[in-house]
């Protein structure tokens, strides 16, 4: 079977065991689904038996799965309790914010750690790699929340270079920089090591020997050979950046996924729970497989391999 | 004698530990929180939850360095009480990861087979879950506070601890000393708590305090967002996400409870690092 169709298929079984924990988690959510779709409005019986055929609780337990299994690979997140909207459009209209949000974190996050990574790992255990490093710990340490005020605080407030709140791009720069330097830390050290690593290579001591500028050594021979082990980073890191979005979105009073995730737990909104874990857990795996592809892109070696 | 001695650094080199200005900083650090908040009640100059102890919102002053928050209350006392809070709960939740994904971990790796390739199928797919909206999922069915955020950060972090010890078991269980355990009739349960456990206990000791700091900062950050420890309560992340509306106004009420965080945190990574370094068998030649 050829590699592409292999690694789509084994998506299935991991989309279809992440749905089936965030059904079985949400089963012992406290309180009576029924008592929840209707905000805690006194109602009949009859309307108490009505809401439940709706929701499809009247049914055996393994039927609800199924059904909800079906839903789910079909699209279908259920409606919100709060909002009595589907859960999918209501996803869809946040998704800008917190895409907007995650592209400019990103965005500030790879630069600055492959900055910073490069930077340390030419010359590892020199001054700038010590200083780099702790740079980096200080990064990994930092908690975004705290690190986002202190932006707000001295750059908005203190020096009003920038908006605080608002819509437009400028108002994004605090934000992009706070999911970053979340982010930075982790992919700095993963690239100096690589560098590192890369850097002893007999075809990086061939290029020396040719002649070669220290910059093409670097940017033609060792980056493109570094850069494997970071990409899987930042497969991982887009986890971070879902459960950076959740902090920082709070910190920026920013709408978007995080903020919704928040609410929907807090007025127990069970539909909006499931269908916003459903959302972010298949992104991730999405994205990690669109991730394993780019490998092959990168790589000529781990194309020949997988031909 | 197990082989859990020669994985072990010579007792002298505990001082190696110590053996780097940032490792010795942190450690120092550390020591000053973990004093700060078990002398909290001897030494914070009012009680952490009394409020109109001075004025609102009032800066830092001689009287009270750190200034004050909304209601009055002194923020210097709240944070050496909140350590109470933090580190403990950071440590629960340690405990809680390390304790189950060892067992899992190990359990797996040793019965090996269908058993191992389901159970790391089902690891790798906990791993998908973003850490944090895990822990959000879990309290959206434990519930609000501060327990329940700990148990929350605690069981999201299982699966990092199962996969790491898992590896480390699969290392051991082909190695001599196993094999003839195996061969003088130990039982299963011998071998894997007096043979492959002890082995263990470096990994296990890196893994825990590399992800103690995550712990803390997991949890905090669930305080900030309302779904942990609530108020009156002297959190760190509570505190934080109180301080949030009175920035603009009252810096103080955000700088202070962040800073301590960030140095908790920073000063476990310090030591956690140091520790990995000098317990990793790769990186002091051992093995």
């Amino acid at each position: 079977m050829p590699w592409l169709l292999r690694r789509l298929l084994g998506v299935v079984p991991t989309l279809f065991i992440t749905w089936t924990i965030v059904f079985a988690v949400l089963q012992f959510i406290p309180g009576d689904p029924v008592m929840l779709a209707l905000g805690g409005t006194p109602a009949s019986d009859e309307v108490i038996r009505n809401e439940r055929a709706r929701l499809g609780l009247d049914r055996p337990i393994h039927e609800q799965y199924l059904t909800f299994l079906r839903k789910m690979a079909t699209g279908d997140l259920g409606t919100s309790y709060q909002q009595r909207q589907p859960v999918a459009r209501i996803i869809a209209e946040q998704l800008p914010h917190s895409a907007a949000l995650a592209a400019g974190g990103l965005l500030v996050g790879l630069i600055l750690g492959v900055a910073l990574g490069i930077f340390a790992g030419v010359r590892p255990h020199g001054w700038a790699d010590t200083a780099t490093m702790s740079l980096a710990l200080i990064g990994v340490s930092l908690p975004s929340f705290w690190i986002g005020m202190m932006l707000i605080y001295v750059f908005g407030t203190m020096l009003e270079w920038v908006p605080i709140l608002g819509d437009g791009i400028d108002a994004l720069i605090l934000p992009s920089i706070t999911v970053g330097l979340f982010l930075a830390g982790g992919l700095a050290r993963m690239i100096r090591s690589a560098i590192i690593e890369t850097m002893s290579q007999d075809y990086i001591r061939t290029a020396h020997a040719k002649g070669l500028s220290a910059f093409r050594i670097v940017a033609k021979h060792a980056m493109r050979n570094a850069v494997i082990p970071p990409i899987t980073l930042l497969g991982v890191q887009f986890a971070f950046l879902i459960g950076g979005a959740v902090v920082t979105e709070r910190v920026f009073a920013r709408q978007g996924l995080g903020t919704l995730l928040i609410e929907a737990v807090l007025t127990k909104d069970v539909p909006l729970v499931q269908g916003l874990v459903v959302y972010t857990t298949s992104a991730y795996i999405i994205v990690n497989l669109l991730i394993d592809m780019l490998y092959g892109v990168v790589d000529p070696r781990i194309r020949a391999a997988r031909a | 004698m197990s082989a859990a001695i020669a994985l072990l650094p010579p007792r002298s080199n505990l001082a190696r530990v110590l053996g780097t200005p940032g490792a010795a900083a942190g450690v120092a650090v550390l020591i000053l929180l973990v004093l700060g908040a078990v002398f909290a009640p001897l030494i914070a100059p009012f009680d952490p939850v009394a409020t109109r102890v001075c004025p609102r919102l009032a800066p830092p002053s001689a009287a009270n360095l750190f200034g004050c928050d909304l209601f009055g209350r002194d923020i210097l006392s709240r944070i050496l009480h909140g350590g109470r809070y933090s580190l403990s709960v950071g440590l629960l939740t340690v405990a809680i990861s390390l304790i189950a994904g060892t067992l899992i971990g190990m359990t797996i790796a040793f019965l090996g087979g269908r058993v191992d390739s389901i159970g790391t199928r089902f690891i790798d797919v906990m791993l998908g879950f973003p850490p944090i909206v895990l822990a959000i999922l879990i309290v959206a069915v434990l519930g609000v506070g501060a327990f329940n955020a700990a148990l929350a950060v605690g069981i999201s972090g299982v699966p990092r601890f199962a996969r790491v010890v898992r590896s480390a078991t699969l290392s051991l269980v082909g190695r001599e000393f196993v094999e003839s355990a195996r061969a003088v009739g130990a039982s299963q349960g011998r071998i894997l708590r007096r043979h492959l456990l002890p082995n263990l206990v470096p990994v296990l000791i890196v893994l825990a305090s590399l992800d103690l700091g995550t712990a803390i900062l997991s949890t905090a950050t669930l305080s900030f967002l309302g779904l942990g420890a609530q108020p009156p309560t002297p959190e760190w992340g509570a505190m934080l996400n109180a301080g949030r509306e009175f920035m603009r106004y009252a810096p103080w009420t955000m700088i202070f409870p962040g800073l301590v965080l960030f140095l908790a945190v920073m000063s476990v990574n310090l030591v956690g690092d140091r520790l990995s370094h000098v317990l990793d068998p790769r990186a002091s030649g051992h093995v």
